[in-house]
């Protein structure tokens, strides 16, 4: 079939679609996590009991995490409403409302798709959005992440077609132009890695997506192929194209089971239609792709380590040079690009490198994908031009912090990022300016701490994280790290001594230098960033043996303040899961320090008109005659 | 690996793979997904069937944290420990979960009914803590929520 076949074939479905009343209904992993799986079976419940036939389609996610489920509402001669936090109890309310009668239920509405619509806002317009530029999430959560004919009559695969027309020099020629860099983290310019493995001697070749997405606190790549997954297949189709390959693997997280599951069925529908397989589009030119799963190792998200994953081994880095794009899978010539890299190949090809180009900043182009997540109102997803502040991210975007806290510091990039302060909140987010605030672009997590979060544990945190999945292999890296570790537990615990603060630094250098792949080279960033900013930090849990924070248990206590206990209330008493809670009804409850665990259920259940529990550092604080159980804990 | 069932199911997944060195975890995987678990026998069938020293079939199953050597519980517990639910108290949770069931992370209970295990991240941040028993996600948990929603689990495992 000739491509204008399928795109007539794609549009028409899409416009008899759009002629009928639908619901999309978000069931990403997160809307699941959210409950959009019952809000589901409530709409089909509702239509079925009233014998109505109208189409529900189950997209991915627009973003908009914390209002999950999220429910669109499309009518052929009235305007699209988005609907926030549906529960199945509000679906026969929009049944009734909106598809049977045509009352829109503003009320429920988080705003509407067309503009002008009295009281509920127009999204395009909210704050958020305005900020927002969407290119790689354009169709998120408004097309059928399974229906092929979705992605083809919103534009995709006219961009493969045009790139088998024309001669790789020229396609490699456009991707360095329009400025895009590798999207995983680490910011290498695409065109120049397209360069070297089009140039690169060897056969097969083969291109990778790496689609690994190990970073706690991240989930972008999940939601690209949960929700879109079409556009990441068609980069990579124009990637083997480009340098001349036949065979391409798609590595991802098994934790993800929804992604692949959506991304196999999007990979059998591209071949159905030949777009994918051998003789694409009857070019001549064949290209599959398979998957491959990642069986739980971080360390396999590293270029060299995944490719020792595909071929079946452990999976340890490699030394470089040589890189990949010379001697990659089996020792050929690899193409590896990370999911969103991959994603952004089709816009540039159809819309042209200058456009591209044009959005920005001087060394970083295109838009930077972020993750929403910690102290944050507004949790989600957003899509920004590079050069946005942080401080439009974190208050714009996300509404700010809950309870109006204030802002202590911004960690990006995971493990291998960095934490920065509310100083450097106007820092643009580009590649180079985060990397000189001590941070790193990374995969794209970002987490918002406020006062209640103590940087020595945020530290120690990541530092564990790296040392457990540290593959062994550098001694640096293996041993360094965990020395590291050992000093932040101590000064976690108040055995730190004021000589630790150089110590870790003197190491981190050492981890830098002594490893051989981004792991080690990058595990230290949490732990030099924090120490950078949060100096004080590290001398108050050192010296005073206080946890400004409150976190640390070794340096916290709970106390309950006898004269705000209510005494004939026992909330504390009966919920302690260690029955560490000593008091009779009528009389105040004390808290055996011994025995407690610092779990905090009885600073939760403590009703808020009491709000007799209280935390205390440092644990000298507590009145003598409590203190003696948790000075026998040290 | 007791039962003749698991053999025979052993020798259907292995007809399906072909004798590559790449075949194998993904075979790993699939014998873990019908079995549950990874015997011993399967991992030595499967170097076998490679051609492979069992050595480094056995490399490979510890290198990777997604392997396991014993049956998981009835209910399989998971715990979110990724930066968001860490900040949020995820370890608190974790901790509560093992004085309930009264095993430690990473372990199965002996009468079979739970399984408790730390994962790096859910991806699901906003719902921070989360928990996960079978599929099922509890969002924005407590040490006291955690426990609670334990309480149907062992209800059903008395019957």
């Amino acid at each position: 079939m000739i491509f204008q076949e399928i795109q007539n074939q794609a549009k028409s479905e899409w416009e008899n679609l759009q002629s009928s009343t639908y619901i999309l209904i978000g069931t990403a992993t997160c809307g699941r996590a959210a409950g959009a799986l019952s809000t589901l079976e409530a709409f089909q419940g509702e239509l079925a009991r009233r014998n109505i036939e109208v189409k529900i389609i189950q997209v991915g996610c627009m973003g908009l995490c914390y209002a999950e489920p999220l429910v669109i509402i499309s009518k052929p001669d009235s305007f699209r409403v988005v609907y926030g936090n549906v529960t199945p109890e509000l679906v026969p309310r929009l049944v009734e409302g909106y598809i049977v009668g045509d009352d829109p239920c503003l009320e429920l509405a988080l705003g509407t798709l067309e503009g002008g619509e009295g009281e509920a806002p127009y999204i395009p317009e909210l704050p958020r959005f305005e900020h927002e530029l969407r290119l790689v999430f354009r169709r998120c959560g408004y097309i059928d992440p399974v229906n092929v004919n979705h992605y083809i009559a919103n534009g995709g695969y006219s961009s493969l077609e045009k790139a088998l027309g024309r001669q790789p020099e020229e396609i490699i020629e456009e991707v360095k132009k329009s400025g895009l860099r590798g999207r995983g983290g680490a910011g290498f310019p695409t065109g120049q890695k397209w360069e070297f493995c089009h140039k690169a001697e060897g056969e097969p070749k083969y291109v990778v997506c790496n689609a690994d997405e190990g970073d706690p606190g991240a989930f972008m790549d999940r939601v690209v192929l949960e929700s879109d997954p079409q556009q990441v297949i068609e980069g990579m189709i124009i990637g083997g194209y480009v340098i001349g390959a036949n065979q391409g693997y798609i590595y991802i997280r098994a934790e993800y089971p929804l992604a692949v599951e959506r991304v196999r069925t999007a990979l059998k529908q591209a071949e159905e239609l030949g777009l994918l397989g051998d003789n694409i589009l009857g070019t001549g030119f064949n290209f599959h792709i398979g998957l491959a799963m990642g069986a739980g190792a971080f360390v396999s998200g590293e270029e060299t380590a995944l490719m020792e994953a595909v071929e079946g081994k452990m999976s340890t880095p490699r030394p470089r040079p040589p890189y990949p794009a010379q001697a990659g899978l089996w020792g050929k010539p690899t193409l590896l690009n990370n999911v969103k890299t991959f994603a952004n190949i089709p816009l540039i090809i159809e819309r042209g490198a200058d456009w591209f180009s044009s959005i920005g900043t001087e060394g970083s182009k295109g838009t930077a994908v972020f993750t929403l997540a910690g102290k944050l109102n507004n949790k989600g997803l957003t899509e920004v031009p590079m050069g946005t502040t942080l401080r439009e991210v974190v208050y714009d975007i996300a509404g700010g912090i809950p309870g109006d806290k204030p802002f202590k510091a911004v960690q990006i990039g995971g493990p291998s990022g960095g934490c920065i302060p509310a100083e450097l909140l106007d820092t643009p987010i580009d590649y180079d300016s985060l990397r000189e605030a001590g941070s790193m672009m990374g995969s794209g997590g970002l987490i918002v701490m406020d006062e209640d979060n103590c940087m020595v544990d945020a530290a120690r945190f990541f530092l564990d994280f790296s040392t457990k999945e540290s593959c062994g292999k550098c001694t640096m890296c293996r041993l360094g790290t965990l020395q590291m570790l050992h000093i932040l537990e101590d000064i976690t615990v108040g055995q730190g001594k004021i000589e630790d603060i150089d110590l870790l630094l003197r190491l981190a250098e050492d981890v830098k230098a002594g490893s051989l792949c981004g792991l080690g080279k990058t595990a230290p960033n949490p732990v030099l960033t924090t120490i950078r900013y949060f100096r004080d930090e590290y001398e108050a849990h050192i010296l005073e043996k206080k946890c400004p924070a409150k976190v640390c248990p070794e340096l916290t206590a709970y106390y309950i303040l006898p004269e705000k206990c209510e005494r004939s209330c026992e909330h504390c008493v009966l919920t302690c899961p260690t029955e560490a809670i000593k008091g009779e009804k009528g009389e105040i409850k004390v808290i055996d320090q011994e025995k407690c665990v610092n779990c905090g259920t009885c600073m939760d259940v403590c009703p808020p008109e009491y709000d007799a529990v209280v935390k205390l550092s440092p644990v000298s604080l507590l009145p003598s005659e409590n203190l003696s159980g948790k000075g026998a804990k040290k | 690996m007791s039962g003749t069932k698991e053999k025979e199911q052993l020798i259907e997944i292995l007809s399906s793979y072909s004798k590559e060195k790449k075949s194998l975890i993904p075979l790993l995987q699939d014998v873990q997904t019908k079995l549950g678990y990874l015997p011993k026998e399967a991992m030595q069938k499967i170097a076998g069937f490679l051609e492979m020293p069992e050595v480094e079939v056995w490399g490979v199953v510890t290198f990777y944290n997604q392997f396991r050597f014993v049956p998981l519980g009835k209910h399989h517990i998971r715990v979110c420990m990724g930066t968001a639910c860490h900040l949020a108290g995820g370890k608190l949770i974790l901790e509560a979960l093992e004085r309930e069931l009264e095993i430690k992370v990473g372990e199965t209970r002996k009468d079979g009914e739970f399984s408790l295990e730390r994962v790096a991240c859910v991806g699901c941040c906003m719902l921070a803590p989360v928990m996960i028993v079978g599929d099922d996600i509890y969002p924005k948990m407590t040490p006291f929520k955690a426990e609670e929603a334990l309480i149907p689990y062992k209800q059903e495992s008395q019957q």
